[in-house]
């Protein structure tokens, strides 16, 4: 894990040193197209990431011809002064908010426990934890989605679970699954994200909490916690954002509740109206906002941690 | 005594929660989806589980039955890491090594997608490639490079194009990370030691892996269909001279001994990183065969979510979705032992 910002040293010299510094006319050559070919390159692929942002944008103001919001007819601002027309839309978008609400709260405390004794702590198990926490990232959505439907769809029709577990807490599926399953896939990411931010920051500062005469619990909260906030802050955003976003495994989990992902899947089946492209331009804006804002607030305390989804 | 007992207890407590709900809500769902795909019956008639007999039917069914679906996955999935690794690589690189003080904002741009809905992302390239959509129109209308019915929505390359795009910031972020921590006085140490361009070993080294690719491209991507039988080897033979060029040309300017001998062996367990963590969503996608595919690319995902959700047949789709979690499973065993977990988990010892 790599801190950005700040601590590494300049890499124009390095870039510098790989072009070479010889007189020679290939190797001014081959210096110039280094140095203009990968600037070029950064730039197009770069512009690849962003073409299809830019696409969702644009069409979040078409009115189409038919109901398929695919073709460009003409400008207009309908969709974005009614972007919640549509039978079930609205309701879809605030439980995909109260989701990623709830789901990051709860996977942010848990995940960060478990990164405060992955790194704090030497214990007996301790490398068998990490891969433990790493397989969930590596195991396909659809696995985690797949999986889930099982346990739940069992608890109301097998045993052991029929007789364990209440029926209606799991099964019909709905609100509570959706939270359930997105606090499992995103405990990981937060114990990956904090872990960062705790590795990088000197145990000394709370040993001398601890010898000022402040106990663990005062030295947690005056020390350590102000430190790795900024670690937190990433992994809840990083949380938010997949949880909001989620569609594979929410489209598992759901049952006929719907979130927004959920919503657009089933309705492009019959249409595909430009509000959707507008409701995703809002939660672009809006996210890219939210980390700007967290950015800025901690390059203020001097330090930042790249935001990293992996 | 009893102190130091309870201290030692300290990290176990702290991870209890987490590790809970994820024992409850990840692994016992596993292992009870195991039991599924050796059981028979359906969500309306019941399951018979455990199974009297334990019975592979629904596993050695199901591969020859779905044996095109997992061939689409791996193939797609496959092109799509290489496509992936050939735009990262490059990328992560100059992000590193030359980013300077557009760093973060370059990296934020790399991120920037994860911020729009993985299905809206999609739409677009729905658009974008669609019968009516620009990149047709360029390449069909004003260029006159491919004919009047020639469409692009509906085949491999579409699927491909779709989870190259999805899935290259998972490819780039770990590369990245292990670009840059790549040590420069390495680097310094090797021009100092007389390592200059690799203009030969470039040349050669591009063109191979440049005609590989290439040719791995049209095979993959089924064009022999579109050119015509009788075609079809020749049109192969063009794309591997057409790889060859570009790779050659590449390697004999871009890629410096240093680099060679230095920076890219150091970065390769990020390579191998960042290449399973790409594989892996992208054999288990279903939404890019679904809007960018035809029936016939449809990839194992699109039959597991169908049997799971349409047509209740949880045998068949726990077998199908156990085997995919099962290949991944051994992937990171492998990786594990022979480079560690490091670099895969970004733990530190």
């Amino acid at each position: 894990m790599t801190a950005v910002g700040g601590s590494t040293g300049p890499a124009t010299g390095a870039g510098a040193a790989v072009a070479g510094a010889g007189p020679s006319a290939g190797r001014r050559l081959a210096g110039f197209v280094d140095r203009w070919l990968l600037r070029l390159f950064t730039i197009a692929a770069i512009g690849y990431l962003m073409v299809p942002i830019l696409v969702m944008i644009v069409f979040s103001f078409n009115k189409p011809e038919g109901k398929f919001n695919f073709v460009w007819a003409q400008f207009s601002l309908d969709a974005w002064a009614t972007p919640l027309n549509r039978p079930g839309l609205s309701d879809a978008l605030w439980t995909s908010i109260l989701v990623a609400i709830v789901g990051t709260f709860f996977a942010t405390i848990l995940g960060t426990l478990i990164a405060l004794a992955l790194v704090r702590y030497r214990f007996r198990g301790r490398n068998a934890t990490n891969l433990f926490i790493f397989v969930p990232m590596a195991t396909p959505e659809i696995v985690l989605g797949a999986s889930l439907l099982t346990i739940f769809v069992s608890t109301a029709t097998l045993e052991p679970f029929k007789s364990i577990i209440p029926s209606g807490i799991f099964y019909p599926l709905g609100l509570p699954t959706i939270i359930i399953a997105h606090i499992m896939f995103n405990i990981s990411y937060v114990v990956v994200t904090v872990k960062a931010r705790i590795q990088g920051f000197d145990r000394h500062l709370e040993e001398a909490a601890m010898d000022l005469g402040a106990n663990e619990w005062t030295t947690f909260w005056k020390v350590t916690f102000p430190l790795i906030r900024p670690g937190i802050v990433a992994a809840a955003l990083l949380a938010f954002s997949l949880s909001i976003d989620d569609f594979i495994v929410t489209n598992f989990t759901s049952g006929l509740v719907n979130t927004f992902p959920v919503w657009v899947w089933g309705t492009i089946r019959n249409n595909l109206p430009p509000q959707v492209h507008v409701i995703g331009t809002a939660i672009f804006l809006i996210a890219v906002g939210g980390v700007a804002f967290a950015t800025w607030l901690q390059s203020r305390g001097g330090r930042t941690v790249a935001m990293r989804p992996r | 005594m009893s102190l130091l007992r309870s201290r030692r207890a300290i990290p176990y407590l702290l991870m209890a929660p987490g590790l809970l709900w994820l024992l409850l809500f990840f692994v016992i769902p596993n292992v009870q989806m195991l039991v599924f795909s050796l059981s028979e019956g359906t969500l309306r008639t019941g399951f018979t589980t455990p199974p009297d007999v334990w019975d592979i039917d629904n596993y050695t069914g199901s591969i020859s039955r779905f044996s095109d679906n997992f061939s689409n996955s791996i193939v797609y999935g496959g092109l799509a890491t290489i496509l992936c690794f050939l735009i990262g690589y490059p990328l992560a690189y100059a992000i590193a090594f030359k980013g300077g003080r557009w760093k973060n904002l370059l990296l934020f741009l790399v991120i920037a997608p994860f911020f729009t809905s993985f299905l809206i992302r999609t739409i677009s390239w729905k658009i974008i490639l669609g019968n009516d959509g620009p990149a047709l129109a360029v390449a069909r209308d004003f260029l006159h490079l491919v004919p009047a019915n020639f469409s692009i929505i509906g085949t491999p390359l579409a699927v491909v194009g779709g989870l190259t795009y999805q899935f290259l910031p998972f490819m780039v972020l770990p590369l990245y990370v292990s670009i840059e921590k790549v040590d420069r006085r390495l680097i310094e140490a090797a021009q100092d030691l007389y390592a200059g361009p690799w203009r030969r070993g470039g040349l050669v080294a591009g063109a191979i892996f440049g005609a590989f690719a290439l040719v791995a491209l049209q095979v993959g991507l089924g064009y022999g269909a579109f050119v015509g039988e009788d075609a079809a080897p020749a049109a192969v033979v063009a794309a591997g001279l057409i790889g060859a060029v570009g790779g050659g040309l590449v390697g004999a300017f871009l890629i410096s001994q240093s680099f060679i001998r230095v920076t890219f062996p150091l970065s390769l367990p990020g390579v191998f990183a960042a290449s399973i963590l790409t594989f892996i969503p992208a054999i288990g996608d279903y939404v890019n065969p679904q809007l960018l595919g035809s029936p016939k690319t449809q990839m194992v995902g699109n039959v597991i979510q169908g049997r799971f959700l349409d047509q209740n047949d949880y045998p068949i789709a726990a077998a199908l979705a156990f085997l995919l979690m099962a290949g991944i499973l051994i992937a990171i065993f492998l990786y594990a032992r022979l480079l560690g977990t490091e670099e895969l988990t970004g733990g530190t010892a």
